[in-house]
């Protein structure tokens, strides 16, 4: 009990540096202008801290950790927004919410679900804190004991979630993750440095493509696409059903699963090296395996919406560990905050153990700061959901341009190059026909989220291995098949085991009829198609890079079996049969346009990108879209262009960011935002 | 804030009344009241590039001529030469001193082994800042224990299990340092920066390291402290001369040059040294360079030189400089310049020595 003495005068002057108006004050300020960043999808604490560090250099430590924390802390609550309203996941935190949130709010219940969801989020983020006071005092010795083989395990794990939300047809389930985590072996290999489905020519492949777009591909432009084509608003419903006060009260009665959901938050955010994209993924395949009647999953399940954003903000609190403790930070963000620390007061927070031992008061503020901002955050947003949710009636062809201008800036932000918006465009399409035939979507993302941690891993853990052999058999044993690594087998396989024989009850994409054989079995022979080429290229990676050749070339020869034995049945199944679930004939689509000319509006903003620069082409976009497509006047038309146009430079001006170039900018030099 | 404000005054006075001194009137001519500098960095923001452009920028706002905006924006991808590739295309007539440029010893040894995808070449640019730093190498007690003083010999039968980002890039220094010792180290590649290296040596998972000298005082020293670690040697310093000698930061921690000479087997001359000695002087001595893109004017080069200068000399620099940077030389003019010709230039015996390295050890071929 040593520690807790230690702890709790720590604790006292903690309090004392946190309740003083001028740091709640610049709390507050933070937390606003998170929301105001955090809302938008793909735009997250990177691109908020990176806009707070040139203020840093010198401030008072605690007054600039209040600002930055205030601004970290209400990322994961405030892009629960996108998430639920638009189905678009607003960051790698709360995909998971997209899966139950969206149904929700196309029944007309955005508030509830918003309101559930940011409960859950406060809830979480106080559970995290209260946990870190205690943990963090013991955490390293324990942080240590997750090696390599044990962070493997856990990525295992994490991919073992696929089971669940595999969908009706199980092997195209596995098929989908398999895809995606071929996906994610595109680029540099991390051992070697062997291409991969990438040559010197291209140079945008050789670093693979980045979650960002994958995400906003996979989830966002399939549902915006599917929107317009029925041409109405978000909501189904007219009047909104269910205010906020439900949502809460939804929360309550799932105070457990949130609770539970928020332990495993804080837990995975703990362990250096796998950040939050496992999180949500394993918090919602718990609330599946633990909900008795699971028919409701993937159209509109609230307890789906608590156990994502239960852990996504405790994981937060739990990332504070090994950024504080180890320096090692657990996502892009944090590594940012690391630096920033740095240039605080006069430079002599250093984060390592030191942060335990003479400034364990610092720390203490860190994590009941980040409470606070949870706390202040929520109620934020809890008051402006029921407003918020109305955005749902609003009728879709008018947000859609809107949304689709913010997804190509965010996407460009990757790596500010015009091939952002060409591969979101292409992942875009790849989504929406991953939707359209009942390929399991959220599969697929899981699969290309753990690609790189389940490569990387499993190749060093073996090399490590390997040398712990040489000095026998007992230390090679002992390495590999730790207690902790015994017990996340255990769990895996039960998980495994569970999860699938609960997938066909799940419907994460909802009910899709059978149809005609042609187009579905088209799909499912261009994907096998991709497959056998990623065979083909990885088998050509020299021997000295072999390391590099083992984890793609084992993916791709299942996914080829998988795919075999799906176009054999597929071959012996009349038309009509599940396997070739085809949402181009459920009546329930409505759909009043046609997909490819959909798609044309956007294929067109990106062509004329590539020829004038994004403004100039947005503003032709936005004019002839309100015009034609939405029907409006030529005078509202106008006015839509400028305030979008108004809005995206303010936003790429406030952040310090470009607009994609076209060919004109190579022939003319003209002034900001136009370059 | 107003006693802030007047500080920022005086300071400001006294920057100008410098900058007329040291510079003169030709270099008064480039006036950047009004614009925004883009300091471009082709890492992610979360590197140790980053870290020091983001430490560099608000004084060098201050100290530009018309006191520009000057912002960090970040190009990462490809190791770095995606960003240095742009710059590459980058000319003084389209910028007019909006834009430099920040590169690291990982952008120079692509550039220095011929790796295909450099299409950029250092000698159009024009260097204004050279910073230095300098690394240690760190053991677990129970194995530093073993050396028999500086002689490294008695550890050559130890498996040395090394977290690396990649044989080509700065790891390339340590491999080729242990290597020489005669020591039997698999680098275990894939980690994402060396603070990982450092959690897999904490973890008890590799057993020997390097870090970089800030990272080595935040993290490492107290490791040391407690007990579970020890430093094995450094990288050392340059001298005026060019020879090697302890780094000022570490004075107490022997240099690999000393140890090298200890050990038998280890030659601190021939052509294993020589391609060591220069491929370090490349990767630590000038580590971090700005730059201004191809066609820059002499008056620019003075103006930002000159800029430069009065941040080495600013008190709340130098304060700041030591924690952040470490005790490591900030050169600007005939030194940046001497620096960078360091930087860029190896031997074509210690390139040719190394990639004959590179291949029978690794495999990798890069000059195609």
């Amino acid at each position: 009990m040593d520690f807790m003495l230690s702890a709790l005068p720590a604790l006292g002057d903690a309090a004392g540096m946190i309740f003083q108006p001028l740091v709640l004050a610049y709390l507050v300020l933070g937390v606003l202008m998170g929301l105001a960043i955090g809302v938008f999808p793909g735009l997250g604490g990177i691109a908020g801290l990176s806009l707070l560090l040139p203020f840093m250099f010198g401030m008072d430590p605690i007054l600039g950790l209040a600002l930055m924390i205030g601004m970290v802390a209400i990322v994961p609550t405030s892009d629960t927004f996108t998430s639920v309203l638009m189905g678009i996941p607003g960051s790698s935190a709360s995909q998971a919410t997209v899966l139950d949130g969206f149904p929700l709010a196309r029944k007309g219940q955005a508030a509830r679900a918003l309101s559930a969801a940011f409960a859950s989020s406060l809830y979480g983020g106080l559970v995290g804190a209260a946990f870190l006071t205690v943990f963090i005092l013991v955490a390293r010795p324990i942080v240590l004991l997750f090696r390599t083989p044990e962070l493997l395990m856990i990525t295992l794990f994490g991919l073992s979630m696929v089971g669940v939300l595999a969908g009706r047809v199980v092997l195209k389930g596995l098929v989908a993750a398999a895809l995606g985590l071929l996906v994610g072996t595109i680029g540099e290999g991390a051992s070697s440095g062997a291409l991969r489905m990438a040559t010197y020519d291209t140079p945008y492949l050789m670093d693979g493509l980045k979650l960002v777009i994958v995400g906003l591909g996979i989830f966002a432009v399939p549902e915006i696409v599917a929107l317009l084509r029925q041409d109405r608003a978000i909501s189904d419903r007219p009047t909104l059903g269910g205010g906020w006060l439900r949502g809460v009260r939804d929360w309550f009665a799932n105070i457990w699963l949130s609770t539970r959901c928020a332990v495993i938050g804080v837990i995975v955010g703990v362990i250096p090296g796998l950040g939050g994209s496992v999180v949500d993924w394993i918090a919602y395949g718990h609330a599946v395996q633990t909900t008795r009647d699971k028919s409701r999953f993937g159209s509109g399940e609230i307890r789906g919406v608590i156990a994502p954003e239960s852990a996504n903000n405790a994981k937060e609190g739990g990332g504070l560990v090994p950024t504080v403790l180890f320096g090692i930070p657990g996502s892009g963000s944090m590594a940012i905050f690391i630096g920033a620390l740095g240039l605080l007061g006069s430079g002599d927070i250093e984060v390592g153990p030191s942060m335990i031992s003479t400034h364990l008061d610092m720390t203490y503020a860190m994590v009941w700061l980040l409470a606070m901002a949870n706390v202040v955050g929520t109620l934020l947003c809890i008051g402006a959901s029921s407003w918020i949710a109305r955005l749902t009636t609003v009728p879709f062809a008018l947000l859609a341009p809107f949304l689709f201008m913010i997804i190509a800036f965010a996407a460009f932000q990757s790596r500010q190059d015009l091939m952002d918006l060409v591969a979101l465009f292409s992942v875009g399409l790849l989504g929406i026909l991953m939707r359209r035939f009942d390929w399991s979507r959220p599969a697929f993302l899981i699969g290309f989220v753990l690609a790189n941690p389940a490569e990387t891993y499993l190749n060093q853990s073996m090399q490590i291995a390997a040398a712990r052999f040489t000095q026998g058999l007992a230390e090679g044993l002992h390495y590999i098949f730790s207690p902790i690594v015994l017990v996340l087998i255990v769990i895996t396989a039960l998980s495994v085991f569970f999860g699938l024989r609960q997938a066909r009850a799940i419907r994460s994409e909802g009910d899709v009829p059978g149809g005609a054989k042609r187009a579905p079995m088209l799909f499912l022979l261009a994907i096998t198609a991709y497959v056998v080429a990623a065979l083909a290229n990885a088998a050509a990676i020299p021997d000295f890079a072999w390391r590099d050749r083992v984890f793609p070339m084992a993916i791709a020869i299942a996914a080829l079996a998988g795919c075999a034995i799906l176009i054999v049945q597929m071959w012996r199944a009349p038309a009509g049969h599940e396997l070739f679930a085809d949402r181009e004939i459920d009546p329930s689509e409505q759909n009043r346009h046609g997909l490819w000319e959909t798609l044309a509006w956007f294929a067109g903003l990106l062509v004329l990108t590539s020829l004038v620069g994004f403004i100039l082409a947005l503003a032709v976009f936005l004019l002839l879209f309100i015009r034609y497509r939405a029907g409006r006047s030529w005078g509202f038309a106008g006015l839509y262009t400028a305030a979008g146009i108004a809005f995206i430079c303010a936003l790429a001006w406030s952040l310090n960011r470009n607009f994609p170039p076209g060919l004109l900018q190579d022939l003319v030099k003209l002034p900001w935002p136009l370059t | 804030m107003t006693i802030m404000t007047t500080r920022r005054t005086a300071l400001a006075l006294l920057a100008a009344g410098t900058a007329l001194a040291l510079a003169g009137p030709a270099a008064a001519e480039l006036d950047l009241s009004g614009k925004t500098v883009e300091w471009v960095i082709p890492f992610s923001e979360t590197g140790g590039s980053a870290k020091w452009a983001n430490f560099y920028a608000p004084f060098l706002s201050e100290e530009l001529p018309g006191k520009p905006t000057v912002v960090v924006k970040f190009m990462p991808g490809a190791g770095s030469t995606k960003g240095a590739n742009w710059f590459q295309q980058q000319s003084w007539e389209d910028s007019q001193g909006t834009l430099i440029f920040g590169s690291s010893g990982s952008t120079q040894f692509p550039y220095l082994l011929g790796d295909p995808r450099v299409r950029y070449e250092y000698r159009d640019w024009n260097v204004v800042l050279a910073s230095g730093t300098g690394g240690v190498a760190y053991l677990p007690p129970d194995l530093a224990a073993r050396m028999n003083g500086l002689d490294a010999s008695p550890l050559r039968d130890v498996n040395f299990i090394y977290g690396s980002q990649g044989a080509t890039q700065l790891d390339l220094v340590p491999l080729l340092a242990w290597e020489m010792l005669g020591l039997k180290v698999e680098p275990v590649f894939g980690i994402k920066g060396r603070g990982d290296g450092r959690m897999m040596f904490e973890r008890g998972e590799a057993n020997i390291d390097y870090q970089t000298s800030s990272s080595y005082l935040g993290g490492v020293a107290p490791l040391v402290e407690a007990g579970k670690a020890v430093p094995m040697m450094t990288w050392g310093a340059l001298d005026d001369d060019g020879n090697i000698v302890r780094d000022p930061t570490f004075p107490d921690i022997p240099t690999f040059k000393e140890v090298c000479e200890a050990t038998p087997g280890c030659e601190t001359s021939g052509d294993a040294w020589a391609a060591w000695k220069a491929f370090f002087i490349s990767g630590f001595a000038a580590q971090k360079m700005v730059f201004l893109p191809k066609g820059a004017p002499q008056e620019a080069i003075d103006t930002f030189t000159a800029a430069f200068a009065r941040i080495k000399a600013r008190p709340d620099f130098r304060k700041a400089a030591a924690n952040i940077l470490g005790e490591y030389p900030q050169m600007t003019g005939p030194a940046a310049r001497k620096a960078f010709e360091q930087a860029i230039t190896v031997p074509p015996s210690a390139k040719a020595y190394v990639l004959d390295w590179l291949k029978e050890r690794f495999g990798v071929t890069l000059d195609q």
